[in-house]
């Protein structure tokens, strides 16, 4: 693989489009190959070689003979596959999450998570399934899900008045220190709550370990629209995020409206990932480990690290759910657990192989 | 176990949810683990006999001079519930939040938590007695310090441990005959199910929903495994293998294995329905769930060791009769 200090400049010539082009098509096979393994090995359902048939065989216009089961695809079809494509979704904007707050806030230790949105996610969850468990029951759409998703905004949004209305927005360290005050204080809410409610301890413990495991396609959608926004935004301030690397200051001197674009990079960031532990529950160390993974083998710049963030985080975590999945069968193993199980040691094989840029 | 068990979520909320991983813990509501069963401080130890056979003749057991406790604290809501179905209902002064049935008890429930119970709290009760499930030794030494009598009445292994635990209440709260009275009722209650069940080829299969999200199960290792052992049916999860008796399975596996009967623990607490099991993407084709063998049961009566628990056996009981009478497919 490619070691590079720095990222790409734009005004590069011709190798700097093949290298681009590299980069895409590599993108794209791994994301693929993760899929295929993700939809081919599991538990239970058919030999994993007649899987590959049997998607051959249910697009319009083909018609072989792949030795699958009605019962059998529809296992694949509606409890693997959901599974699947949801663990790409997540891992794709926690990655590019992550990597847009790390870029914000200047600091390699920041994950989604920083400003509240996993905590207040978990207190809206908390909520819901002990206090308000009745008052969900009647809504056409889970109510866990969109209340924890709300929450987790409304944190966030509290996070940043208040980072705002003490340190002004020029230095992104109140922001920090606002967002672990607030997840603090948010946490302690959450306790209390459970603690007035031990019966539901078990139920909002098994929401907050995720739900990778019991995925639908319905899911699916109601995730997919948030995190396409949110993903568009960031693209779009793929350039922003680049000159604020170098600093604030400097990045205001060169015309940049700062605190404007931490602003939205930040809401996009959180809209996503919000939406993303609303239905997965908390996965930790994906937004951390793998920006870093691909600052290390693709370099820094913003205009190559978000698409490749995005790629790599979703076949990252399709590939570590197969274990997840598959290890203890039929037991399942928290999503959460494999993830830094499996995510640590290879993420310190990269620090030992590679010069971390930065 | 519970503490464990909520430290555990308080890591989770940390944002760590990869810290825990021990799957034992994460379920586990009740802690099925070793069932030595401590009869209360003030107390001799009480008769362990085969119920059956020392009948009414066990009344000459009580306790001569104690006096009976009338200030009792129950903190285990399978502990508050043998009190009241022996009739020390009266006798009970305050329960824990959790301690739901029977309904009187709601008259009783100062804001006592049964994980974290508030010490100071209790003593400022003046209780004579505690009951608790023994989880927490830690409370237990706080109540000898303070000279507090305590009984504990751990999670049942067997039947025998619920009809030793009632017995021994019955003792201490001086209503022996009505706990004999009890535990020969439950008995015949259990053993006419169990001589109704239907002779089969083979017995069926079953899958026991301690919660949806995440298909958190049980194996045949734990209390409510064996009340369907008990029943003649075959646990899928055991598959898991032991040493993990709360197991979280996969949803293909669910799906594949095609378990007879579904049961529902999740009901209250998770609003879950035959129909919302049977519009679960995928499982809508089930034998369980086209055969209409999928139950709804009680929560509470499945995750405790309680007198209700006859109830639940003779209800697992009907529903093995409905699955039998169904032909196969």
């Amino acid at each position: 693989m490619n070691v590079e200090q720095h990222g790409t400049p734009r005004h590069h010539g011709g190798g700097g489009n093949w290298r681009r082009l590299a980069w895409f098509l590599a993108s794209i096979a791994v994301v693929v190959t993760a899929v295929l393994l993700g939809a081919m090995i599991g538990p239970a359902g058919p030999p994993a070689w007649r899987i590959p048939l049997a998607f051959l065989d249910h697009l319009p216009g083909v018609d072989i003979d792949s030795g699958v089961s009605e019962a059998q695809w529809s296992l694949i079809w509606n409890i693997r596959m959901p599974r699947v494509i949801l663990a790409g979704i997540v891992g794709a904007m926690l990655s590019v999450g992550g990597a847009a707050y790390q870029g914000v806030f200047r600091n390699p230790l920041v994950d989604p998570y920083l400003l509240g949105a996993a905590a207040g996610a978990g207190l809206g969850a908390t909520l819901m399934i002990a206090v308000w468990g009745d008052v969900g029951r009647d809504w056409p759409v889970a109510p866990v899900p969109v209340v924890s998703f709300l929450f987790a905004m409304a944190t966030v949004a509290v996070t940043y008045m208040v980072g705002a209305s003490f340190g002004g927005l020029r230095s992104s360290t109140t922001l920090v220190l606002a967002g672990v005050a607030m997840v603090s204080l948010t946490t302690a809410i959450q306790t209390f709550v459970l603690q007035r409610n031990s019966e539901v301890v078990r139920e909002v413990y098994n929401w907050i370990l995720g739900r990778v495991s019991t995925a639908t396609w319905t899911d699916v959608r109601l995730v997919t629209p948030y995190v396409v926004v949110s993903c568009v935004v960031l693209f779009l301030h793929r350039r922003h995020l680049d000159m604020l690397r170098v600093g604030d200051d400097e990045a205001a001197t060169l015309g940049m409206p700062v605190a404007r674009v931490r602003l939205v990079v930040v809401a996009a960031a959180t809209l996503g990932t919000a939406a993303v532990v609303a239905v997965s529950g908390l996965i930790g160390f994906v937004g951390l480990l793998v920006p870093h993974a691909v600052r290390m083998v693709a370099g820094s710049s913003y205009r190559r690290l978000l698409p490749l963030t995005a790629a790599f985080g979703a076949a990252f975590l399709i590939l570590v759910d197969i274990p997840g999945r598959t290890l203890t069968a039929p037991a399942e193993l928290p999503i959460g657990v494999v993830t830094a199980f499996f995510g640590a040691p290879f993420f310190i094989f990269l620090l030992r192989t590679h010069q971390v840029a930065g | 176990m519970r503490k464990r068990f909520q430290i555990g979520v308080l890591a989770g909320l940390a944002l760590v949810a990869s810290a825990c991983g021990d799957d034992d813990d994460s379920a586990a509501l009740p802690a099925a683990q070793a069932a030595v069963t401590t009869a209360a401080a003030t107390q001799p130890p009480v008769t362990t006999a085969a119920p059956a056979t020392t009948q009414p003749a066990a009344a000459t057991a009580a306790p001569a001079e104690a006096p009976v406790p009338s200030r009792i604290v129950s903190l285990s809501p399978t502990a508050t519930e043998m009190l009241y179905a022996i009739g020390a209902g009266d006798q009970v002064l305050a329960v824990d939040d959790d301690s739901n049935y029977p309904p009187e008890t709601a008259d009783k429930m100062p804001g006592l938590n049964g994980f974290e119970p508030n010490v100071e709290a209790i003593a400022g009760l003046e209780p004579d007695l505690v009951a608790t499930d023994g989880t927490n030794p830690d409370l237990l030494s706080q109540f000898d310090t303070l000279g507090i009598a305590h009984w504990e009445g751990q999670a049942a292994v067997t039947f025998d441990d619920i009809y030793t635990q009632i017995e021994q209440l019955g003792a201490v709260t001086g209503h022996v005959a009505e706990a004999a009275e009890l535990v020969g009722h439950m008995q015949s209650e259990i053993a006419t199910v169990i001589d109704a069940l239907p002779v089969l080829p083979e017995p069926l299969t079953y899958y026991h929903e301690l919660d949806p999200n995440g298909f958190w199960s049980v194996t045949s290792d734990t209390f409510i495994g064996l009340v369907y052992t008990e029943a003649g049916l075959v646990n899928i999860a055991d598959a898991v293998g032991e040493g993990n008796p709360y197991p979280q399975l996969n949803a293909e596996f669910i799906v594949s294995e095609d378990p007879d009967l579904i049961f529902l623990a999740c009901t209250k607490y998770c609003g879950e329905t035959p129909e919302t099991v049977a519009a679960r993407p995928g499982w809508d084709a089930m034998s369980a769930v086209v055969n209409g063998n999928v139950i709804p049961m009680d929560d509470d009566v499945a995750s405790r060791w309680g007198p209700r628990i006859a109830d639940y056996i003779e209800q697992v009981g009907a529903a093995v009769a409905h699955a039998a009478g169904v032909p196969a497919g």
